[in-house]
């Protein structure tokens, strides 16, 4: 087995399902019913989503471990999401610019990832560079509208993108990992997309009336499963049922 | 591997001789691909997974019946129920020995939806989905006005987005085009 390959989809998979789950919190509680099945629909994609890359995971390291031994009974500083999927739901300002700058993210990651060269990898970027676009252009009319709404909804969708910004240079963090997939072909150069990812958010926060933070102190450690406090609790209550009930299945 | 041409599949239209299998009966393709190609979609029962292009190629390996599909959407509930409803059909038919492979490389997309399946979503009520990469109107099913809103990019189902019709005012889904 490729141990970076396995560690590189790791990441891919956890990035996915966490947002996916933190979305997930907003099923029934959505400001009003098209929105509850937006972001709901949403997070369906994602799960979707981590459920190929974890699946393949287990399949590259080889021993045995499926999509649900990945994603029901692996321990906090196992998980290799960046932290930004983690942090709690917030407000629906928080939930949408935080959807907004991780869609631009992914639309641009994974339209790079289609020329993998690996096989699976690219072939899951390819069902996921089209659900991302369609994601963002969905939360990017939302922060459009909160932003260069009521003053009001403009002050909560800038105080979240003053919380959420240094969380988001996790997203173009190298190691050795993501080095070794760069050289191998298989992984996007970070600092070109990271070029890419600025030039897709910066014109919709402008036109929305948002003021990227300046100099900000970069948060990270998920990668290497240093997690926030709020993880934990993530956990705890995704993982409840098998964590009570090892191996059920239904 | 053995293949079956799917309608408005492009590929390996020679395959339709039967590898001899050294032992075992070998199945029969052609009616195990005209038992599969009617299997309906769960959530859309007027379209067959063939009509939808979900439903790829029908194939034999050794004493294998192989059927492959590809998801619509990754996180779409009726993959399982289509997985599940291959499978059960397959043997109630006298196949026991059948794999469901997953292939996600060419991702689909609604350009798979052939004119006549389009055709027979409008007449249900579902707004077909534009060519990809088309701006054109998007009709109202009932009454066929291009005068129609969209009220939600996400309807009731992950391949749907809810529209309105500003002309007879009946609400109506629109298959996403993706």
């Amino acid at each position: 087995m490729s141990a970076a390959l396995f560690e590189y989809t790791l990441r891919l998979g956890d990035d996915a399902l966490i947002d996916g789950q933190r979305l997930s919190e907003w099923c029934g509680h959505g400001p009003f019913l098209e929105e509850d099945v937006g972001v709901a629909n949403t997070a369906l994609d994602l799960i979707g989503r981590a459920r190929l890359l974890l699946a393949y995971a287990g399949t590259v390291e080889g021993k045995g471990r499926g999509e649900d031994d990945l994603a029901y009974t692996r321990d906090e500083r196992e998980w290799r999401n960046v932290l930004i999927t983690e942090l709690p739901r917030g407000d629906f300002a928080f939930t949408t610019v935080r959807q907004f700058l991780l869609d631009a993210f992914n639309r641009q990651l994974y339209e790079r990832l289609c020329l993998s060269l690996d096989a699976t990898l690219a072939g899951i970027a390819g069902r996921a560079v089209k659900e991302s676009e369609y994601h963002l252009r969905h939360t990017g009319e939302w922060v459009l509208r909160l932003g260069d709404g009521t003053r009001e909804s403009n002050r909560r969708a800038q105080r979240a993108l003053d919380d959420l910004w240094p969380y988001t240079a996790e997203l173009f963090e190298s190691d050795p990992v993501q080095e070794q997939m760069e050289a191998q072909g298989i992984a996007p150069a970070t600092a070109s997309l990271r070029a890419a990812w600025l030039h897709t958010v910066e014109p919709p926060l402008r036109s929305a009336q948002l003021m990227i933070p300046g100099n900000t102190w970069p948060q990270t450690g998920g990668r290497q499963g240093m997690h926030s406090e709020h993880m934990g609790f993530l956990l705890a209550e995704m993982q409840f049922v098998q964590r009570a009930y090892p191996g059920q299945a239904w | 591997m053995c293949s079956a041409l799917i309608p408005g599949r492009r590929g390996n239209s020679a395959g339709q001789s039967v590898i001899m299998a050294t032992n075992g009966p070998t199945p029969d393709i052609d009616r195990a691909r005209d038992i599969v190609s009617r299997i309906k979609d769960p959530e859309i029962p007027v379209l067959t997974i063939a009509d939808l292009g979900v439903l790829r190629d029908v194939g034999v390996e050794g004493h294998r019946l192989v059927v492959t599909i590809t998801p619509t959407y990754t996180g779409c509930p009726a993959m399982k129920a289509i997985e599940d409803d291959i499978r059960a059909t397959l043997h109630g038919a006298g196949y026991h020995n059948v794999e469901v492979r997953m292939q996600l490389s060419p991702a689909w997309t609604t350009d798979w939806i052939e004119e006549r399946a389009r055709r027979k979503l409008e007449a249900y009520g579902i707004a077909p989905p534009r060519p990809v990469g088309s701006r054109g109107p998007i009709h109202c099913p009932q009454c066929r006005s291009t005068n129609t809103e969209c009220i939600s990019e996400f309807g009731s189902t992950a391949c749907k987005a809810l529209y309105r019709c500003l002309d007879c005012l009946e609400p109506f889904d629109y298959f996403k085009c993706i």
